[in-house]
């Protein structure tokens, strides 16, 4: 485990709050960020954030430090993001259909693949662009998106994802797979679509 | 598509070593640099030839980067500042 967090842990299990509020300074960014991305409403990631953190507090006296704190905490934000979609019942269901999204071959010939801009960057100076890319995160169930949000945006390991989400390695791999296929669909459409419209792409 | 690439596609549908599906399949460990060597040799040499594997291999790894920019957004300061104010007042009676 971090020595920082084993530290502040052991502080706050002694009583000290200003050593708990340490701890949240440090990850509340990153939970906030995981709960805006799974929930795509800054209210309901608000709430989230809040629970999160009052159910770390609640659990640090029992938290045996087996896995490190940071997966901890993620698997308790994952699970609270996810109740929340319970609860709303409006989420895309468990099937994703990945296939779909990918090139079609017709009478052996290669599929038409749009080359995209060189600096991809450059298309998040646009909010319309930033939109549209939560909004294709948005449209994959959410045990696709809770790990394409661990691994590649908050960079965790297979295994970390894995142990945060309560699944093997080879279902994260698969499932990361998927969602990526299906995210770059998703944004391919956006992108011709663009190139028809001409340069609105980099613009504000 | 120009003719050039149309003729330098048709071509790599005939050759032998691995399909596109197949490359479709392991893009990800490929990106993640989990594939083995020598299928990775492989698939390096099919997408020599096959232009739209290429570009298809290019945009995945551009929507990974797109995304991963987005994860250096600041945390608002009133959402933090909320956050404090509420964990101080549930807190207490834990």
């Amino acid at each position: 485990m971090d020595i920082q967090d084993q530290t502040l842990i052991d502080k706050i299990n002694g009583g000290d709050f200003q050593a708990f509020e340490a701890l949240v300074n440090r990850y509340e960014g990153k939970v906030y960020r995981l709960a805006t991305r799974m929930l795509r409403n800054q209210q309901d990631a608000e709430d989230a954030l809040q629970e999160t953190f009052l159910q770390v507090y609640r659990g640090l006296k029992s938290f045996e430090g087996r896995s490190n704190f940071s997966t901890w905490l993620f698997r308790l934000a994952t699970n609270v993001c996810l109740m929340k979609i319970r609860h709303r019942g409006t989420e895309p269901s468990g099937m994703l259909p990945w296939e779909d999204y990918l090139p079609q071959h017709e009478d052996g010939e290669h599929p038409v693949i749009q080359e995209w801009p060189e600096k991809p960057e450059e298309i998040l100076l646009s909010k319309e662009s930033r939109e549209k890319m939560m909004e294709a995160l948005e449209k994959l169930p959410p045990e696709y998106r809770a790990v394409f949000i661990l691994r590649d945006i908050e960079g965790f390991s297979n295994s970390e994802a894995g142990e945060t989400l309560g699944i093997s390695v080879a279902a994260v791999k698969s499932r990361l797979h998927r969602a990526r296929l299906v995210l770059r669909g998703m944004l391919a459409e956006y992108f011709e679509k663009g190139k028809d419209a001409g340069p609105t792409l980099v613009e504000n | 598509m120009t003719e050039d690439h149309k003729g330098k596609e048709s071509q790599s549908l005939e050759c032998e070593g691995m399909e596109c599906k197949e490359i479709l399949e392991k893009l990800s460990e490929y990106i993640d640099g989990e594939l083995d060597p020598q299928i990775c040799k492989d698939l390096e040499k099919h997408m020599q030839d096959c232009h739209p594997c290429l570009l298809f291999i290019d945009s995945l790894k551009k929507t990974i980067t797109l995304f991963k920019y987005t994860a250096s957004e600041p945390l608002p300061q009133e959402v933090h500042l909320r956050l404090h104010d509420y964990l101080r007042k549930e807190c207490k009676d834990c």
